[in-house]
């Protein structure tokens, strides 16, 4: 097949990818939109497969029914709570295949007469460093979130010092490749550097951080398909990976803004590091009484209420409490309680996580109101109930200048008439940043497993 | 067409591929945006691609071989789990209103 009639037929999937996107914008038919997407990937694998197709054909199909086998397995076994973690083991994988292709292009161009083209030589440097740090730093926040390591930020003395050298090293030998210097094993290590300054990367960042990191690697494994693009001289993996880095770096930005943070501060920030001594103003405010109730009493406080708003936070994923949640706030609207649920845009561990929670416990998503929408509401609302959520609800954000999350955007539960706050115990959340709200007089406790307190909700708000 | 002539073809899709991204997915509402990352992460799974046209030349020499198969291992686990995933998540953003809030507009089933 030649060359113009391959990148003719390469459309079909350009457009398909830009389709898929585009039918994301309302639930309504976002899952026709991916459907549309597949296809066009199947486009293609078809059209590459017969451009390339070659001698090796067998050694493809074996290839790809293990790595299309295990995907396939993976994604239709993993729990939806499982969700960010295999989202950022998908997109390891996606950065990994990319380094592979800048190793694999470079043995191939070298031992070629004559100098490869400059702009040969760049990409290929770019997409394995890219590629490599996307795949190491991926799979360090796979093991976070799978708990195979310590969410906490992991920190050691000249940590961004000793990071920032790495980085400027790799950048170095790439632009020595780059400039002509012919060594095969340059590359490798700047590709086993990268992987090496992903793990550092990734490792000092705490698990509430987690968002920004899965957009800013998702960014990462786009940019470095894109580059790919160039090694290759494909059209439709410059497309397709551009159209990724964009997204990711826009989601990069927006969770960066839901918290009020510098992406800098986010990734060299460690976060907690500075909690100690806005712990100690916290605690130095008097630190007040606890109130805690028994889920009677919230029973008969929510069955009598007028307008009940859930605030879930990664407390209820951990719990796996969303159906829970759900069949509580069933049997409330039965009783003629208006529900809706307050997401705020960082809850959680990817972007949107809780709104996938809530959809797989089958609560219609115009319950389900943003941090905009939700805030106005907390006035009129009887009864806030926070679910395992805790920095996107302290008010510390809003007036605490020592507090680290201060200027966060959170949602104002304490302009609800009452606030409950289903909780383990007291220690302090993940960022170990104390809460006043939890000492506010409004608010009472209910200590316990997220999904027990519910499950015990449910039973008393039945005979209430 | 000649190597700079293409290069300079290959900037321009890449610079209108930045712009058409941000314009498609500022469009995307915050609900969506787990599905997103997650169907993002199946379109970059056109990697195999460039993994297949690797294998493919694998006639060059063992290392090609060993590291393009390598390469699609993970580009079709990327594409293929990228893809199922995303549609299981989507399949479960249903619109189904409440039953006591429905019963003008929906066909009366019941909501729990």
């Amino acid at each position: 097949m030649s060359t113009n009639l391959t990148n003719l037929l390469y459309l079909i999937p350009i457009v398909t990818f830009i389709l898929a996107l585009r039918f994301l914008s309302s639930p309504a038919h976002a899952r026709r939109g991916n459907q549309v997407g597949a296809v066009g990937m199947l486009v293609a694998i078809v059209v590459t497969w017969v451009k390339a197709g070659g001698t090796s054909w067998w050694a493809l199909v074996i290839a790809m029914l293990i790595g299309g086998g295990a995907g396939a397995v993976i994604a239709r076994r993993v729990k939806m709570t499982a969700m960010p973690q295999l989202v950022a083991l998908f997109n390891g994988v996606g950065g990994g295949a990319a380094a592979l292709i800048a190793l694999a292009e470079l043995h191939d161009k070298l031992p070629a007469p004559g100098r490869p083209h400059i702009d040969v030589l760049v990409a290929i440097a770019l997409s394995g460093l890219i590629g490599a740090v996307s795949f190491a730093g991926s799979m360090v926040a796979f093991a976070k979130l799978q708990e195979l390591i310590g969410g906490r930020p992991i920190t050691y003395p000249g940590q961004n010092v000793g990071n920032i050298a790495l980085l400027a090293a790799l950048v170095a030998f790439a632009v020595a490749l780059s400039a002509g210097v012919q060594a095969e094993w340059l590359l490798w290590v700047i590709v086993g550097g990268s992987a090496v300054f992903g793990v550092l990367f990734v490792l000092p960042i705490g698990g509430a951080d987690m968002p920004v990191v899965i957009s800013l690697l998702n960014a990462f494994t786009g940019l470095a398909v894109a580059i790919g693009g160039f090694e290759l001289q494909n059209n439709v993996l410059i497309v397709a990976g551009m159209l990724v880095g964009a997204s990711g770096t826009l989601l990069t930005i927006l969770m960066g803004r839901a918290m009020n943070r510098s992406i800098g501060n986010l990734l060299f920030g460690a976060f907690g590091q500075v909690s100690a001594e806005a712990a100690a103003v916290a605690a130095g405010d008097g630190g007040g009484t606890v109130r805690s109730a028994s889920a009677e009493d919230v029973a008969v406080m929510l069955a009598y209420a007028h307008k009940v708003v859930f605030v879930p936070g990664y407390g209820l994923a951990v719990a796996q409490a969303q159906h829970d949640v759900r069949q509580l706030a069933d049997l409330l609207e039965e009783k003629g309680v208006e529900v809706s649920y307050a997401i705020h845009p960082v809850a959680g561990r990817m972007p949107g996580h809780m709104n996938v929670l809530l959809a797989e416990a089958n609560v219609p998503y115009p319950q389900l109101k943003e941090m905009d929408e939700a805030n106005p509401e907390f006035s009129r609302t009887d009864v806030a109930v926070v679910v395992g959520a805790n920095d996107v609800v302290n008010p510390d954000a809003r007036s605490n200048q020592g507090s680290p999350i201060y200027g966060m955007p959170i949602l104002d539960v304490d302009n609800a008439q009452t606030v409950v706050v289903l909780k383990r115990s007291m220690n302090p959340g993940f960022a170990g940043i104390e809460n006043p709200l939890f000492y506010n007089p409004k608010t009472v406790m209910l200590f316990g497993d997220a999904k027990d307190s519910i499950t015990k909700l449910i039973q008393d708000v039945k005979v209430a | 067409m000649s190597h700079n002539m293409l290069l300079v073809f290959e900037v321009t899709i890449l610079i209108l591929a930045i712009f058409l991204g941000f314009e498609v997915i500022s469009k995307v509402p915050t609900l969506l945006h787990t599905p997103l990352m997650s169907g993002t992460n199946a379109i970059h799974g056109i990697v195999l691609a460039g993994a297949m046209i690797v294998l493919a030349s694998g006639h060059k020499g063992p290392f090609a071989w060993v590291i393009g198969f390598l390469a699609v291992v993970l580009g079709s686990a990327n594409v293929v789990g990228g893809f199922v995933v995303t549609d299981r998540m989507l399949e479960m953003f249903k619109k189904r209103e409440p039953a006591k809030a429905a019963d003008a507009t929906q066909d009366g089933k019941s909501g729990s």
